[in-house]
C-alpha cells in the first residue's frame, strides 16, 4: 500500500492505494428514484461476491488524478504545435454548450417527437458543413476522423455495386495520413501508391499512369500533408472522373481553408471533417471525436441512416433512411455532445470569423517557416498553408542534432512538440501547425525557442561538448523516456496481484 | 556514426565492398548456401531505434520486389523487399527477442533470412559497392 506523496516521488497507481472496506463518502447523485437490485436482475443472477476493483477513499482519489493532471502539458496549458492534428485553444462557451443539462441529459432513444431541439442542432450542423464543404448532404455519426475514413470507402464501394462496375484499387499519395492506406485496406480496397514531385504535390504524369478502369478512387488531403495546397487539383478531378473514379477529401487539414475555398468546388464526391481539430472540441487524449462525412448529389441515397432531417410537412423535424444506406456506422446519433461543440463553434464564429481562422491560421504558419528557414531546412520552399515542414537533416549532419532532440529540448521552454519524423518523404522531420489562436507573442516565443536549440546545438559541437538537447527535457515532470525500450518490452497489463496486501 | 568528444557526427554510412544491394537499401551476400539478405546501414540509421521485426516463413517463393518482411522503429513502419527471386530457407529467429541488433550489427548478427535463389543472373544484377554509394551520397 502506497501513500500519496507529492514532490519527485512517483505517481503511484491506484491499484496502489487501495485498501479493503475503504469508501469515497460522496457518490453522483441521480434524479431517478432507487430501485432494489431484485427488481432489475433476478437473484440467481447476481454476482455473490463484490467486483474486484480498487477501494480508495474520495480524498485520495482526488489527489491522484490532481497531481496527475499537474503533470500533463494540455492546450489549456500552453500552445500545441502538433502538426497535423490542429490542437487549437477551444473556447470554453463550446464545452458550456455540451454540458447542458437541456441537451445532455436526453437519451438518445428518445421519440423525434419529444427531442426536436436536438434534432435541430443535428440538423443545422449537417447543413453548415455542407455550406462550408460545398456538398449536397452529409451523415454526422462517424466517431472520428478514421471513422469517417472508413464510411467514405464503404459509400465508394457502394456507389461502385450499385451501377455493377467492380472496382478494386484506390490510389493514395505518398505523403498522406497513415489512416488513409488503413482505412483502404480495411474498406476491402487494394492501396496504388504514387509519388510526390518536385513541388510536393501529386505527381500528375504519375496518376494518369495508374488511373483505369479498375481504380475505385483517390484519396487527397488538401492542403497535403507538407501543408501545400495542391494547385493541380481541378486537372486531378477531371482526370479521376473521366476515368469513372471517386474523389474523396481526408478533412484533416480543412482549418486552413474555411470560407475561403470548398472542397466540393474543387471536385471532391466525400468528405469527411474532423470537428474535434477543425470545430472546437479538446482531443489528443483518446477522444471523443466526430468524424462527419459530406458527399456530393450522387451519393446521397448510400448515406448511413436514420438521417435526421426538416420535416416533409415543413415543420420540424424527423428521421429518414436513406433508400440505398449502407446502415448505420455509429449507435444512435454519434458523438452528439461533439457534434454540439462544433455547432455552438460554427455559431459563433459565423461565415466572416471561421474564414479568419483560416487566414490567421497560414499567417502564423508562415512567419513561422519565414522565421526558421535559415536555421532548418525547408524542403519544399515555397508558401505554406495551415502547416510548415522544416527538417532538422542538416543541423544532425552538422551537429548530430536529430528531430527528436528538437522535440524534446522544446518541452523545456514550455511549449508542445511539434510532429516530428512525418510526412515520411521529408528527412528529420519537425511538422509545426501552430493554429490560430496563438498570439503573435506566442508564434514569436515559439520561434526563439527553435532558434535557440539551433544554434546552442551547433555552439555545443563547436565546443565539442554533449548535445544539451540530446538530454533534454531535463526540466519536466518525466524526463526522457527510452521509446525504443517500451516498445521493445511492451508490458499492456497492470497485475493487480501483485498489490494485494 | 563515429564518436567525437561526446558529440555524434554521422560518418560516411558503412558499404562493404564484398555485398550487392538494392535501391530500396537491402544487402545481398552470397553464400555456399544461398545468398543471405539484411537492410544496409543506411536503411538502419534512417529507420532509427528498431522495435519490431516482421520476418518471412521458410519455404516462401518470393520474386524480385515481392515484399519479404517488416521493419518497424520508434518512427515509422518500412516494408522489407526481395532483391531476389528464390525460396527462403532460413530467417533470423533472434531478431524476435533482441530487434535491435538491426541498428547495431546490420552486416553481421542482423542478418533477415537467406534465399536460395531460381535465378542464376539476379545476383550479378545488383547495384555493388560503388552504385549503392554513389546512390546514397547525394
Amino acid at each position: 500500500m502506497s501513500a500519496p506523496l507529492m514532490g519527485d516521488a512517483s505517481e503511484p497507481t491506484l491499484f496502489e492505494f487501495s485498501s479493503p472496506g475503504r469508501r469515497a463518502f460522496s457518490l453522483r447523485t441521480t434524479d431517478l428514484p432507487d430501485v432494489p437490485m431484485d427488481a432489475l436482475v433476478p437473484r440467481p443472477h447476481q454476482r455473490g461476491e463484490p467486483l474486484e476493483i480498487v477501494e480508495v477513499s474520495e480524498r485520495d482519489l482526488v489527489g491522484h488524478f490532481t497531481r496527475l493532471a499537474h503533470r500533463q502539458y494540455s492546450v489549456d496549458l500552453g500552445a500545441y504545435p502538433l502538426g497535423s492534428c490542429t490542437m487549437k485553444y477551444n473556447p470554453k462557451i463550446c464545452d458550456e454548450a455540451a454540458s447542458l443539462r437541456a441537451f445532455a441529459g436526453v437519451h438518445p432513444a428518445t421519440p423525434p417527437s419529444a427531442a426536436q431541439g436536438w434534432l435541430q442542432v443535428l440538423v443545422e450542423l449537417e447543413e453548415m458543413l455542407c455550406e462550408i464543404t460545398g456538398m449536397a448532404a452529409a451523415t454526422l455519426q462517424p466517431a472520428a476522423g478514421a471513422a469517417g475514413e472508413l464510411t467514405g470507402l464503404l459509400l465508394m464501394r457502394a456507389y461502385h455495386a450499385a451501377k455493377g462496375d467492380h472496382r478494386t484499387r484506390v490510389i493514395i499519395p505518398d505523403s498522406a495520413h497513415g489512416t488513409n492506406p488503413a482505412s483502404v485496406t480495411l474498406g476491402g480496397y487494394e492501396v496504388t501508391t504514387i509519388g510526390s514531385d518536385e513541388r510536393g504535390c501529386v505527381d500528375v504524369a504519375q496518376l494518369r499512369e495508374v488511373l483505369g478502369p479498375d481504380v475505385a478512387g483517390i484519396m487527397l488531403t488538401n492542403p497535403n500533408t507538407l501543408g501545400l495546397f495542391e494547385e493541380d487539383i481541378v486537372e486531378i478531378a477531371a482526370m479521376v472522373h473521366a476515368a469513372g473514379g471517386l474523389l474523396y477529401y481526408d478533412g484533416a487539414n480543412l482549418n486552413p481553408i474555411l470560407g475561403v475555398v470548398r472542397p466540393g468546388d474543387m471536385g471532391f464526391d466525400i468528405v469527411h471533417m474532423n470537428l474535434h481539430k477543425t470545430f472546437a472540441t479538446p482531443h489528443g487524449g483518446g477522444g471523443p471525436g466526430a468524424g462527419p462525412v459530406a458527399v456530393s448529389q450522387r451519393l446521397v441515397d448510400f448515406l448511413p441512416g436514420p438521417r435526421p432531417v426538416r420535416a416533409s410537412g415543413g415543420v420540424g423535424f424527423e428521421l429518414v433512411r436513406p433508400p440505398a444506406s449502407i446502415g448505420r456506422v455509429h449507435s444512435y446519433f454519434g458523438n452528439s455532445l461533439v457534434l454540439l461543440r462544433a455547432w455552438s463553434y460554427i455559431k459563433l464564429n459565423g461565415a466572416e470569423g471561421l474564414r479568419r481562422v483560416a487566414e490567421i491560421a497560414v499567417l502564423n504558419a508562415n512567419w513561422i517557416r519565414a522565421s526558421l528557414r535559415d536555421l532548418y531546412d525547408s524542403p519544399y520552399d515555397r508558401p505554406v498553408m495551415h502547416e510548415c515542414v522544416l527538417s532538422v537533416a542538416s543541423l544532425k549532419r552538422a551537429t548530430g542534432l536529430r528531430a527528436l532532440d528538437v522535440a524534446k529540448r522544446l518541452l523545456e521552454f514550455g511549449f508542445h512538440s511539434p510532429t516530428v519524423y512525418f510526412p515520411l518523404i521529408v528527412e528529420e522531420a519537425l511538422m509545426i501547425e501552430p493554429t490560430e489562436t496563438e498570439s503573435p507573442e506566442t508564434v514569436a516565443a515559439l520561434v526563439v525557442a527553435l532558434r535557440t536549440i539551433a544554434e546552442e546545438a551547433r555552439a555545443d559541437a563547436l565546443a565539442g561538448v554533449a548535445l544539451r538537447a540530446v538530454s533534454s527535457p531535463r526540466t519536466t515532470p518525466v524526463e526522457r523516456v527510452d521509446e525504443a525500450r517500451a516498445a521493445r518490452q511492451l508490458v499492456p497489463t497492470f497485475d493487480a496481484s501483485s498489490y494485494h496486501h | 556514426m563515429v564518436s567525437d568528444g561526446g558529440v555524434r557526427y554521422d560518418a560516411a554510412m558503412t558499404i562493404p565492398e564484398n555485398l550487392r544491394y538494392t535501391s530500396y537499401h537491402e544487402w545481398a551476400r552470397l553464400g555456399e548456401n544461398g545468398i543471405a539478405i539484411g537492410i544496409t546501414d543506411f536503411a538502419q540509421e534512417a529507420l532509427g531505434d528498431v522495435v519490431f521485426v516482421d520476418l518471412p516463413t521458410i519455404g516462401s517463393v518470393l520474386n524480385v520486389g515481392d515484399k519479404l518482411g517488416e521493419v518497424e522503429s520508434t518512427k515509422s513502419v518500412s516494408e522489407v523487399y526481395a532483391p531476389i527471386t528464390g525460396t527462403v530457407i532460413a530467417i533470423n529467429e533472434a531478431l524476435g527477442s533482441a530487434p535491435e541488433t538491426i541498428n547495431t550489427d546490420p552486416y553481421g548478427e542482423g542478418w533477415f533470412c537467406v534465399i536460395e535463389p531460381t535465378d542464376e543472373d539476379g545476383f550479378a544484377a545488383l547495384l555493388d559497392a560503388a552504385a549503392y554509394t554513389e546512390l546514397t551520397d547525394h
